[in-house]
Protein backbone atom coordinates (compact mmCIF):
# COMPACT_ATOMS: atom_id res chain seq x y z
CA UNK A 1 0.00 0.00 0.00
CA UNK A 2 0.99 3.81 -0.97
CA UNK A 3 -0.22 6.99 -0.64
CA UNK A 4 0.59 9.40 -3.03
CA UNK A 5 -1.23 12.88 -4.40
CA UNK A 6 -2.34 12.41 -7.72
CA UNK A 7 -3.17 15.26 -10.38
CA UNK A 8 -6.66 14.93 -12.04
CA UNK A 9 -6.19 15.35 -16.18
CA UNK A 10 -9.66 14.27 -16.86
CA UNK A 11 -13.01 14.58 -15.09
CA UNK A 12 -16.02 14.39 -17.59
CA UNK A 13 -19.64 12.88 -17.92
CA UNK A 14 -19.40 9.77 -20.54
CA UNK A 15 -22.83 8.11 -19.45
CA UNK A 16 -25.93 9.41 -17.55
CA UNK A 17 -24.74 10.67 -13.75
CA UNK A 18 -21.42 7.98 -14.84
CA UNK A 19 -17.90 9.83 -14.91
CA UNK A 20 -14.05 8.99 -16.23
CA UNK A 21 -11.96 9.89 -13.73
CA UNK A 22 -8.07 9.88 -14.96
CA UNK A 23 -5.34 10.60 -12.26
CA UNK A 24 -1.99 11.14 -12.85
CA UNK A 25 1.29 10.86 -10.64
CA UNK A 26 4.43 8.85 -10.47
CA UNK A 27 4.95 4.63 -11.18
CA UNK A 28 2.06 2.83 -12.50
CA UNK A 29 -1.01 1.67 -9.93
CA UNK A 30 -1.36 -1.56 -9.06
CA UNK A 31 -3.93 -2.98 -7.13
CA UNK A 32 -7.51 -3.69 -7.66
CA UNK A 33 -8.64 -0.35 -6.33
CA UNK A 34 -7.47 2.59 -5.12
CA UNK A 35 -8.87 4.86 -2.16
CA UNK A 36 -9.81 8.26 -2.60
CA UNK A 37 -9.57 10.91 -0.25
CA UNK A 38 -12.78 13.42 -1.55
CA UNK A 39 -12.32 17.30 -0.01
CA UNK A 40 -14.25 17.25 2.69
CA UNK A 41 -15.12 13.91 3.15
CA UNK A 42 -13.92 12.17 6.01
CA UNK A 43 -13.92 8.77 4.51
CA UNK A 44 -11.84 7.78 1.78
CA UNK A 45 -13.94 6.24 -1.51
CA UNK A 46 -12.87 2.72 -2.76
CA UNK A 47 -13.03 2.66 -6.82
CA UNK A 48 -11.90 -0.24 -8.93
CA UNK A 49 -9.05 0.43 -11.47
CA UNK A 50 -10.59 0.45 -14.48
CA UNK A 51 -7.24 1.24 -17.11
CA UNK A 52 -3.48 1.74 -15.62
CA UNK A 53 -0.03 2.34 -17.48
CA UNK A 54 2.72 4.39 -16.60
CA UNK A 55 2.37 7.44 -14.60
CA UNK A 56 -1.29 7.22 -15.24
CA UNK A 57 -4.95 5.28 -14.51
CA UNK A 58 -8.46 5.79 -15.10
CA UNK A 59 -11.29 5.18 -12.78
CA UNK A 60 -15.33 5.18 -13.76
CA UNK A 61 -17.78 6.65 -10.89
CA UNK A 62 -21.34 6.96 -10.77
CA UNK A 63 -22.28 10.16 -8.79
CA UNK A 64 -24.92 8.02 -6.15
CA UNK A 65 -24.10 10.13 -2.90
CA UNK A 66 -22.64 13.44 -1.77
CA UNK A 67 -18.78 12.32 -1.91
CA UNK A 68 -19.05 11.36 -5.73
CA UNK A 69 -21.34 14.12 -6.31
CA UNK A 70 -18.51 16.88 -5.57
CA UNK A 71 -15.29 14.21 -6.64
CA UNK A 72 -17.84 15.23 -9.94
CA UNK A 73 -17.36 18.63 -9.24
CA UNK A 74 -13.57 18.49 -9.03
CA UNK A 75 -11.40 20.33 -12.02
CA UNK A 76 -8.59 19.31 -14.07
CA UNK A 77 -4.98 20.01 -12.43
CA UNK A 78 -7.05 19.03 -8.67
CA UNK A 79 -4.71 17.06 -6.43
CA UNK A 80 -6.19 14.44 -4.95
CA UNK A 81 -4.55 11.55 -1.92
CA UNK A 82 -4.76 8.35 -3.43
CA UNK A 83 -4.07 4.66 -2.01
CA UNK A 84 -3.19 2.31 -4.32
CA UNK A 85 -1.85 -1.20 -4.22
CA UNK A 86 -5.45 -2.55 -2.45
CA UNK A 87 -7.10 -5.33 -2.73
CA UNK A 88 -6.96 -8.82 -4.49
CA UNK A 89 -8.33 -8.78 -7.71
CA UNK A 90 -9.31 -11.15 -10.92
CA UNK A 91 -7.21 -13.99 -11.44
CA UNK A 92 -6.42 -14.11 -15.02
CA UNK A 93 -3.98 -17.19 -14.73
CA UNK A 94 -7.30 -19.14 -13.49
CA UNK A 95 -8.44 -18.82 -17.16
CA UNK A 96 -6.50 -21.63 -19.37
CA UNK A 97 -8.15 -20.62 -23.12
CA UNK A 98 -11.06 -18.91 -22.82
CA UNK A 99 -12.67 -16.14 -20.71
CA UNK A 100 -16.42 -15.58 -20.35
CA UNK A 101 -16.29 -11.89 -18.45
CA UNK A 102 -19.79 -10.72 -17.88
CA UNK A 103 -20.45 -6.83 -15.88
CA UNK A 104 -23.37 -4.86 -14.93
CA UNK A 105 -23.10 -1.69 -15.14
CA UNK A 106 -19.74 0.16 -13.60
CA UNK A 107 -18.96 -3.65 -13.24
CA UNK A 108 -17.75 -3.57 -16.55
CA UNK A 109 -14.63 -1.26 -14.81
CA UNK A 110 -12.34 -3.21 -13.77
CA UNK A 111 -13.50 -6.20 -15.93
CA UNK A 112 -11.85 -4.34 -18.96
CA UNK A 113 -8.40 -3.99 -17.00
CA UNK A 114 -9.28 -8.06 -16.54
CA UNK A 115 -10.12 -8.57 -20.48
CA UNK A 116 -6.44 -5.93 -21.31
CA UNK A 117 -4.46 -8.87 -19.49
CA UNK A 118 -5.98 -12.21 -20.50
CA UNK A 119 -5.66 -10.77 -24.39
CA UNK A 120 -2.16 -10.39 -23.64
CA UNK A 121 -1.69 -13.76 -22.15
CA UNK A 122 -3.63 -14.76 -25.44
CA UNK A 123 -6.19 -15.99 -24.41
CA UNK A 124 -9.96 -15.97 -25.83
CA UNK A 125 -12.45 -13.40 -24.72
CA UNK A 126 -16.26 -13.01 -24.86
CA UNK A 127 -17.78 -10.28 -22.84
CA UNK A 128 -21.65 -9.49 -22.04
CA UNK A 129 -22.23 -6.01 -20.17
CA UNK A 130 -26.05 -5.39 -18.93
CA UNK A 131 -27.07 -1.76 -18.10
CA UNK A 132 -30.74 -0.40 -17.39
CA UNK A 133 -30.35 1.60 -20.96
CA UNK A 134 -28.86 2.88 -23.47
CA UNK A 135 -27.37 6.41 -21.63
CA UNK A 136 -25.94 4.46 -19.05
CA UNK A 137 -23.89 2.45 -21.50
CA UNK A 138 -20.06 2.83 -20.69
CA UNK A 139 -17.10 1.03 -22.21
CA UNK A 140 -18.84 -0.75 -25.02
CA UNK A 141 -16.64 0.26 -27.90
CA UNK A 142 -13.09 -0.46 -26.02
CA UNK A 143 -14.53 -4.25 -25.31
CA UNK A 144 -15.59 -4.43 -28.42
CA UNK A 145 -12.33 -3.24 -29.87
CA UNK A 146 -10.51 -6.16 -27.42
CA UNK A 147 -12.96 -8.95 -27.09
CA UNK A 148 -13.45 -12.12 -29.63
CA UNK A 149 -17.10 -11.87 -29.02
CA UNK A 150 -18.99 -8.92 -27.36
CA UNK A 151 -22.85 -8.65 -26.36
CA UNK A 152 -24.60 -5.86 -24.91
CA UNK A 153 -28.01 -6.46 -23.06
CA UNK A 154 -30.35 -3.57 -21.51
CA UNK A 155 -33.43 -3.75 -19.05
CA UNK A 156 -35.39 -1.52 -22.06
CA UNK A 157 -34.28 -2.85 -24.64
CA UNK A 158 -32.96 0.15 -26.02
CA UNK A 159 -29.91 -1.56 -27.02
CA UNK A 160 -29.00 -4.95 -27.65
CA UNK A 161 -30.89 -7.92 -25.80
CA UNK A 162 -33.51 -6.76 -23.70
CA UNK A 163 -33.43 -7.87 -20.60
CA UNK A 164 -30.65 -8.92 -17.96
CA UNK A 165 -27.16 -10.02 -18.65
CA UNK A 166 -28.40 -13.67 -18.25
CA UNK A 167 -30.91 -13.09 -21.07
CA UNK A 168 -27.90 -12.26 -23.06
CA UNK A 169 -26.10 -15.66 -21.81
CA UNK A 170 -28.69 -17.73 -23.36
CA UNK A 171 -28.90 -16.25 -26.13
CA UNK A 172 -25.12 -16.26 -26.99
CA UNK A 173 -24.07 -19.32 -25.31
CA UNK A 174 -21.04 -18.62 -25.11
CA UNK A 175 -17.98 -21.21 -24.72
CA UNK A 176 -15.49 -20.87 -21.97
CA UNK A 177 -13.34 -22.71 -19.38
CA UNK A 178 -13.61 -19.67 -16.58
CA UNK A 179 -16.07 -16.84 -15.91
CA UNK A 180 -15.31 -13.45 -14.29
CA UNK A 181 -18.64 -11.49 -13.18
CA UNK A 182 -18.57 -7.53 -11.39
CA UNK A 183 -21.80 -5.83 -11.08
CA UNK A 184 -24.50 -5.10 -8.32
CA UNK A 185 -24.98 -8.66 -5.66
CA UNK A 186 -28.47 -9.81 -7.48
CA UNK A 187 -26.69 -9.41 -10.98
CA UNK A 188 -23.89 -11.31 -10.01
CA UNK A 189 -25.82 -13.79 -8.03
CA UNK A 190 -27.92 -14.80 -10.63
CA UNK A 191 -24.92 -15.42 -13.33
CA UNK A 192 -22.84 -17.19 -10.70
CA UNK A 193 -25.91 -19.37 -10.29
CA UNK A 194 -26.63 -19.52 -14.01
CA UNK A 195 -23.19 -20.26 -15.20
CA UNK A 196 -21.63 -23.65 -15.19
CA UNK A 197 -18.32 -24.22 -14.34
CA UNK A 198 -15.72 -22.36 -12.25
CA UNK A 199 -15.62 -18.77 -11.96
CA UNK A 200 -14.84 -15.48 -9.68
CA UNK A 201 -16.58 -12.57 -8.13
CA UNK A 202 -16.04 -9.00 -7.06
CA UNK A 203 -18.36 -7.69 -4.29
CA UNK A 204 -18.65 -4.60 -2.66
CA UNK A 205 -19.10 -3.44 0.71
CA UNK A 206 -18.78 -0.06 2.73
CA UNK A 207 -15.03 0.18 3.59
CA UNK A 208 -13.23 1.91 6.51
CA UNK A 209 -9.47 1.64 5.89
CA UNK A 210 -9.91 -0.65 3.02
CA UNK A 211 -6.46 -1.75 3.56
CA UNK A 212 -8.10 -4.63 5.83
CA UNK A 213 -7.07 -3.72 9.49
CA UNK A 214 -10.36 -2.26 10.70
CA UNK A 215 -12.71 -5.00 9.85
CA UNK A 216 -15.20 -2.71 8.78
CA UNK A 217 -16.09 -5.00 5.75
CA UNK A 218 -15.94 -8.86 6.95
CA UNK A 219 -18.51 -10.96 5.26
CA UNK A 220 -19.35 -14.20 6.07
CA UNK A 221 -17.60 -16.57 3.47
CA UNK A 222 -17.52 -20.92 2.73
CA UNK A 223 -14.48 -20.37 4.30
CA UNK A 224 -15.02 -18.30 7.02
CA UNK A 225 -15.15 -14.56 7.97
CA UNK A 226 -12.90 -12.52 4.79
CA UNK A 227 -12.60 -9.18 4.21
CA UNK A 228 -13.79 -7.46 1.45
CA UNK A 229 -11.31 -5.16 0.59
CA UNK A 230 -7.75 -7.15 1.58
CA UNK A 231 -9.05 -11.05 0.98
CA UNK A 232 -11.14 -9.60 -1.68
CA UNK A 233 -12.92 -8.07 -3.34
CA UNK A 234 -12.87 -10.63 -5.96
CA UNK A 235 -13.84 -14.42 -4.37
CA UNK A 236 -13.94 -18.05 -5.94
CA UNK A 237 -17.59 -18.56 -6.87
CA UNK A 238 -18.15 -21.36 -4.39
CA UNK A 239 -16.47 -18.88 -1.43
CA UNK A 240 -19.74 -16.65 -1.94
CA UNK A 241 -22.27 -17.21 0.89
CA UNK A 242 -25.37 -15.15 -1.48
CA UNK B 1 16.92 19.79 18.34
CA UNK B 2 16.81 16.44 19.66
CA UNK B 3 14.33 16.13 21.57
CA UNK B 4 12.98 13.66 24.43
CA UNK B 5 10.07 11.59 23.50
CA UNK B 6 10.08 8.85 25.72
CA UNK B 7 7.08 8.84 28.34
CA UNK B 8 6.65 5.42 31.11
CA UNK B 9 3.29 4.19 31.40
CA UNK B 10 3.29 1.77 34.84
CA UNK B 11 7.10 1.09 34.16
CA UNK B 12 7.03 0.26 31.09
CA UNK B 13 9.12 2.79 28.47
CA UNK B 14 7.50 3.66 25.68
CA UNK B 15 9.90 5.46 23.13
CA UNK B 16 7.36 8.30 22.55
CA UNK B 17 3.22 8.94 23.69
CA UNK B 18 1.74 7.58 20.11
CA UNK B 19 0.08 4.45 19.98
CA UNK B 20 -2.92 3.25 17.56
CA UNK B 21 -5.85 2.62 19.68
CA UNK B 22 -7.89 -0.22 19.71
CA UNK B 23 -9.92 -1.79 16.50
CA UNK B 24 -7.94 0.62 14.26
CA UNK B 25 -4.90 -1.22 13.53
CA UNK B 26 -5.85 -5.01 13.44
CA UNK B 27 -3.50 -6.92 15.16
CA UNK B 28 -0.26 -5.27 13.82
CA UNK B 29 0.32 -7.32 11.53
CA UNK B 30 -2.01 -6.18 8.89
CA UNK B 31 0.04 -3.17 8.54
CA UNK B 32 3.73 -4.71 8.44
CA UNK B 33 4.79 -3.77 5.15
CA UNK B 34 3.06 -0.63 5.22
CA UNK B 35 5.78 1.30 7.65
CA UNK B 36 7.89 0.11 10.44
CA UNK B 37 6.19 -0.56 13.19
CA UNK B 38 9.30 -0.28 15.69
CA UNK B 39 8.44 3.82 15.36
CA UNK B 40 5.05 3.21 17.41
CA UNK B 41 5.16 4.14 21.13
CA UNK B 42 3.01 1.26 21.58
CA UNK B 43 0.35 -0.88 19.80
CA UNK B 44 -3.13 -1.73 20.80
CA UNK B 45 -4.58 -4.61 19.89
CA UNK B 46 -7.85 -5.23 17.99
CA UNK B 47 -10.21 -5.95 20.88
CA UNK B 48 -10.66 -10.09 21.91
CA UNK B 49 -12.67 -12.55 23.67
CA UNK B 50 -13.09 -15.78 24.87
CA UNK B 51 -14.41 -17.56 21.35
CA UNK B 52 -13.81 -16.39 18.11
CA UNK B 53 -16.83 -14.00 16.79
CA UNK B 54 -17.75 -12.81 13.25
CA UNK B 55 -18.90 -9.55 14.84
CA UNK B 56 -21.84 -7.53 13.01
CA UNK B 57 -23.48 -8.24 10.21
CA UNK B 58 -22.23 -5.46 6.98
CA UNK B 59 -22.66 -2.20 6.55
CA UNK B 60 -20.58 -2.07 9.85
CA UNK B 61 -19.36 1.61 8.40
CA UNK B 62 -21.08 4.95 8.15
CA UNK B 63 -19.70 8.62 7.84
CA UNK B 64 -20.38 11.90 9.33
CA UNK B 65 -19.54 14.99 9.38
CA UNK B 66 -15.36 15.16 10.61
CA UNK B 67 -15.94 11.32 11.72
CA UNK B 68 -17.47 8.22 11.28
CA UNK B 69 -19.62 5.47 12.89
CA UNK B 70 -18.60 1.42 13.17
CA UNK B 71 -20.44 -1.53 14.20
CA UNK B 72 -17.62 -4.23 13.69
CA UNK B 73 -18.99 -5.83 16.94
CA UNK B 74 -15.48 -7.05 18.12
CA UNK B 75 -14.54 -9.16 14.99
CA UNK B 76 -11.76 -11.43 16.49
CA UNK B 77 -10.35 -14.92 16.79
CA UNK B 78 -10.66 -15.40 20.34
CA UNK B 79 -8.01 -15.12 23.13
CA UNK B 80 -6.12 -18.36 22.23
CA UNK B 81 -5.19 -17.39 18.80
CA UNK B 82 -4.20 -13.82 20.11
CA UNK B 83 -1.61 -14.94 22.46
CA UNK B 84 -1.08 -18.29 20.44
CA UNK B 85 -0.26 -16.82 17.12
CA UNK B 86 -0.63 -12.87 16.72
CA UNK B 87 1.06 -11.69 19.44
CA UNK B 88 4.37 -13.80 19.03
CA UNK B 89 3.91 -13.06 15.47
CA UNK B 90 4.06 -9.29 16.19
CA UNK B 91 6.56 -9.68 18.72
CA UNK B 92 9.26 -11.10 16.14
CA UNK B 93 8.80 -7.88 14.14
CA UNK B 94 7.82 -5.14 17.11
CA UNK B 95 9.97 -4.34 20.04
CA UNK B 96 7.71 -1.37 21.21
CA UNK B 97 4.38 -1.85 24.21
CA UNK B 98 2.11 -4.25 22.94
CA UNK B 99 -1.16 -3.71 24.98
CA UNK B 100 -3.84 -6.61 24.43
CA UNK B 101 -7.26 -5.37 24.53
CA UNK B 102 -9.44 -7.61 26.76
CA UNK B 103 -13.32 -7.53 26.18
CA UNK B 104 -15.88 -9.90 27.28
CA UNK B 105 -19.59 -11.02 28.20
CA UNK B 106 -19.41 -12.20 31.52
CA UNK B 107 -17.20 -11.30 34.40
CA UNK B 108 -15.35 -15.11 33.97
CA UNK B 109 -14.99 -14.48 30.34
CA UNK B 110 -13.43 -11.51 31.66
CA UNK B 111 -11.14 -13.14 34.43
CA UNK B 112 -10.32 -16.21 31.84
CA UNK B 113 -9.01 -13.87 28.73
CA UNK B 114 -7.30 -11.60 31.40
CA UNK B 115 -5.37 -14.64 32.63
CA UNK B 116 -3.90 -15.96 29.67
CA UNK B 117 -3.06 -12.75 28.13
CA UNK B 118 -1.15 -12.13 31.82
CA UNK B 119 0.68 -15.35 30.94
CA UNK B 120 1.64 -14.45 27.31
CA UNK B 121 5.31 -13.49 27.56
CA UNK B 122 4.88 -10.97 24.37
CA UNK B 123 2.10 -8.74 26.18
CA UNK B 124 3.49 -5.60 28.28
CA UNK B 125 -0.16 -4.06 29.30
CA UNK B 126 -3.44 -5.10 29.65
CA UNK B 127 -6.31 -2.67 28.46
CA UNK B 128 -9.50 -4.15 29.44
CA UNK B 129 -12.99 -3.07 27.41
CA UNK B 130 -15.68 -2.09 29.36
CA UNK B 131 -16.98 0.40 26.67
CA UNK B 132 -17.88 -1.50 23.34
CA UNK B 133 -21.13 0.14 22.30
CA UNK B 134 -21.34 -2.60 19.30
CA UNK B 135 -22.09 -5.57 21.41
CA UNK B 136 -25.51 -6.83 23.31
CA UNK B 137 -25.77 -7.66 27.35
CA UNK B 138 -21.60 -7.21 27.52
CA UNK B 139 -19.25 -4.36 27.22
CA UNK B 140 -20.50 -1.05 27.56
CA UNK B 141 -23.14 -2.57 30.54
CA UNK B 142 -19.96 -3.26 32.54
CA UNK B 143 -18.91 0.14 31.97
CA UNK B 144 -21.90 2.70 32.61
CA UNK B 145 -22.23 1.77 36.07
CA UNK B 146 -19.94 2.22 39.10
CA UNK B 147 -20.64 -0.74 40.71
CA UNK B 148 -20.04 -3.38 37.67
CA UNK B 149 -16.73 -1.43 36.48
CA UNK B 150 -15.33 -1.96 39.72
CA UNK B 151 -16.55 -5.43 39.77
CA UNK B 152 -14.58 -5.95 36.39
CA UNK B 153 -11.60 -4.37 37.43
CA UNK B 154 -11.63 -6.24 40.94
CA UNK B 155 -12.05 -9.60 39.05
CA UNK B 156 -9.09 -8.83 36.13
CA UNK B 157 -6.93 -7.13 38.69
CA UNK B 158 -6.59 -10.67 40.87
CA UNK B 159 -5.61 -12.65 37.87
CA UNK B 160 -3.16 -10.17 36.55
CA UNK B 161 0.07 -10.43 38.47
CA UNK B 162 2.25 -9.77 35.97
CA UNK B 163 1.28 -6.77 34.03
CA UNK B 164 -0.52 -3.53 34.55
CA UNK B 165 -4.45 -3.66 33.83
CA UNK B 166 -5.84 -0.49 32.36
CA UNK B 167 -9.82 -0.33 32.20
CA UNK B 168 -10.89 1.20 28.95
CA UNK B 169 -14.07 3.76 29.46
CA UNK B 170 -17.02 4.58 28.16
CA UNK B 171 -18.02 8.50 27.44
CA UNK B 172 -21.66 7.06 27.34
CA UNK B 173 -22.12 7.94 30.78
CA UNK B 174 -23.38 10.85 33.17
CA UNK B 175 -19.95 11.30 35.17
CA UNK B 176 -16.98 9.82 33.92
CA UNK B 177 -15.04 10.51 37.20
CA UNK B 178 -17.23 8.46 38.87
CA UNK B 179 -16.62 5.20 36.89
CA UNK B 180 -12.82 6.25 36.83
CA UNK B 181 -12.57 7.01 40.50
CA UNK B 182 -14.44 3.25 40.98
CA UNK B 183 -12.01 1.49 38.58
CA UNK B 184 -8.75 3.29 40.46
CA UNK B 185 -10.41 2.05 43.93
CA UNK B 186 -10.60 -1.29 42.71
CA UNK B 187 -6.98 -1.83 41.89
CA UNK B 188 -7.04 -0.30 38.23
CA UNK B 189 -3.23 0.65 37.43
CA UNK B 190 -4.13 3.00 34.66
CA UNK B 191 -7.06 4.21 32.75
CA UNK B 192 -7.91 4.33 28.56
CA UNK B 193 -10.22 6.76 27.33
CA UNK B 194 -12.40 7.71 25.90
CA UNK B 195 -13.89 4.81 23.36
CA UNK B 196 -16.46 6.22 21.20
CA UNK B 197 -19.52 8.02 21.65
CA UNK B 198 -23.09 6.11 20.69
CA UNK B 199 -24.54 6.98 16.68
CA UNK B 200 -26.78 6.75 14.25
CA UNK B 201 -27.31 7.32 10.90
CA UNK B 202 -30.26 7.26 8.66
CA UNK B 203 -30.19 6.55 4.96
CA UNK B 204 -33.19 9.08 3.63
CA UNK B 205 -33.61 7.86 0.37
CA UNK B 206 -34.10 4.18 2.21
CA UNK B 207 -35.86 4.87 5.49
CA UNK B 208 -33.71 2.47 7.08
CA UNK B 209 -30.16 3.28 9.42
CA UNK B 210 -27.42 2.65 7.53
CA UNK B 211 -25.84 0.63 10.17
CA UNK B 212 -27.10 -3.20 10.10
CA UNK B 213 -26.76 -2.97 13.70
CA UNK B 214 -28.80 0.22 13.83
CA UNK B 215 -26.42 2.43 16.12
CA UNK B 216 -22.71 2.23 15.98
CA UNK B 217 -19.49 3.77 17.76
CA UNK B 218 -19.02 7.54 16.43
CA UNK B 219 -15.47 8.76 16.16
CA UNK B 220 -13.07 10.85 14.75
CA UNK B 221 -11.96 14.13 14.60
CA UNK B 222 -15.73 15.45 15.77
CA UNK B 223 -15.06 14.36 19.18
CA UNK B 224 -11.42 15.66 20.27
CA UNK B 225 -13.39 18.35 22.56
CA UNK B 226 -15.45 15.74 24.18
CA UNK B 227 -12.41 13.59 24.88
CA UNK B 228 -10.18 15.88 25.28
CA UNK B 229 -12.85 17.32 28.39
CA UNK B 230 -12.72 13.89 29.94
CA UNK B 231 -9.53 13.11 29.99
CA UNK B 232 -8.82 16.15 31.73
CA UNK B 233 -11.17 15.24 34.82
CA UNK B 234 -10.44 11.83 35.09
CA UNK B 235 -6.53 12.89 34.88
CA UNK B 236 -7.52 15.64 37.71
CA UNK B 237 -9.47 13.16 40.10
CA UNK B 238 -7.53 10.23 39.76
CA UNK B 239 -3.91 9.28 40.23
CA UNK B 240 -3.30 6.62 37.93
CA UNK B 241 -1.82 7.31 34.56
CA UNK B 242 -4.13 8.04 31.30
CA UNK B 243 -4.09 6.94 28.01
CA UNK B 244 -6.27 9.83 26.37
CA UNK B 245 -7.90 8.43 23.14
CA UNK B 246 -10.77 10.38 21.10
CA UNK B 247 -10.25 12.12 17.75
CA UNK B 248 -6.47 12.69 17.58
CA UNK B 249 -5.35 13.93 14.48
CA UNK B 250 -2.03 15.73 14.97
CA UNK B 251 1.15 16.12 16.55
CA UNK B 252 -0.41 19.00 18.03
CA UNK B 253 -3.47 17.15 19.20
CA UNK B 254 -1.15 14.44 21.18
CA UNK B 255 0.41 17.93 22.96
CA UNK B 256 -2.64 18.89 23.84
CA UNK B 257 -4.07 15.56 25.44
CA UNK B 258 -1.21 14.99 27.30
CA UNK B 259 -1.04 18.75 28.63
CA UNK B 260 -5.60 17.92 29.70
CA UNK B 261 -3.11 14.74 31.73
CA UNK B 262 -2.81 12.02 29.02
CA UNK B 263 1.05 10.09 30.01
CA UNK B 264 0.31 8.78 26.38
CA UNK B 265 -2.12 9.36 23.86
CA UNK B 266 -3.53 6.70 21.63
CA UNK B 267 -4.73 7.47 17.61
CA UNK B 268 -7.77 5.63 16.36
CA UNK B 269 -10.42 6.70 13.25
CA UNK B 270 -7.52 8.81 11.96
CA UNK B 271 -5.89 5.69 11.14
CA UNK B 272 -8.36 4.37 9.01
CA UNK B 273 -8.74 7.75 7.04
CA UNK B 274 -4.48 7.63 7.04
CA UNK B 275 -3.05 4.41 7.23
CA UNK B 276 0.39 6.31 7.82
CA UNK B 277 -1.30 8.41 10.40
CA UNK B 278 0.94 7.41 13.34
CA UNK B 279 4.58 7.67 11.49
CA UNK B 280 3.46 11.21 10.43
CA UNK B 281 2.35 12.60 13.58
CA UNK B 282 5.25 10.96 15.63
CA UNK B 283 7.37 12.46 12.94
CA UNK B 284 5.74 15.60 13.64
CA UNK B 285 6.18 15.58 17.16
CA UNK B 286 9.89 16.79 17.42
CA UNK B 287 8.94 20.01 15.13
CA UNK B 288 6.01 21.11 17.33
CA UNK B 289 7.85 20.41 20.46
CA UNK B 290 10.57 22.80 18.97
CA UNK B 291 8.08 25.43 17.73
CA UNK B 292 7.16 25.42 21.40
CA UNK B 293 10.06 25.37 23.19
CA UNK B 294 9.30 21.90 24.50
CA UNK B 295 12.52 19.89 25.02
CA UNK B 296 11.48 16.59 27.35
CA UNK B 297 7.74 15.73 26.25
CA UNK B 298 7.13 14.39 29.99
CA UNK B 299 7.54 17.42 31.20
CA UNK B 300 3.64 18.96 29.83
CA UNK B 301 2.05 16.00 31.10
CA UNK B 302 -1.32 17.68 33.37
CA UNK B 303 0.59 20.98 33.04
CA UNK B 304 -2.94 23.04 32.77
Amino acid sequence: MEKQLYTITENRLVAADTYRLVLSGKGKVDGEFVHLEIPGFYLRRPLSVCDSEEGRFVLLYKTVGEGTRVLATLPEGSRLSVLTGLGKGFDASACSRSALLVGGGLGAAPLYLLAKELKQQGKKVTAVLGFNKADEIVLAQEFEGLCDAFALATLDGSVGVKGFVTDALRTLAPTYDYFYTCGPMVMMKAVCQALEGPGEASLEERMGCGAGFCYGCSVQTAGGPRRVCKDGPVFKKEEILW
Amino acid sequence: MVKDLSVNLCGQSLRNPVVPASGTFGFGLELADTFDLNVLGGISLKGSTREARYGNPVPRIAEASCGMLNAVGLQNPGIDVLVGSKVPALRKIYNGCIIANISGFSLEEYRECCAKADACEGIDIIEVNISCPNVHNGGMAFGTNPNAAAEVTRTVREVCSQKPVFIKLSPNVTDIVTIARACEDAGADGLTLVNTFLGMRIDIARRKPILANTTGGFSGAAIFPIALRMVYQVAHACHIPVMGCGGVTSARDVLEMMMAGATAVQVGAENLRNPFACPEIIEALPVEMERLGIQDIKEIIKTV
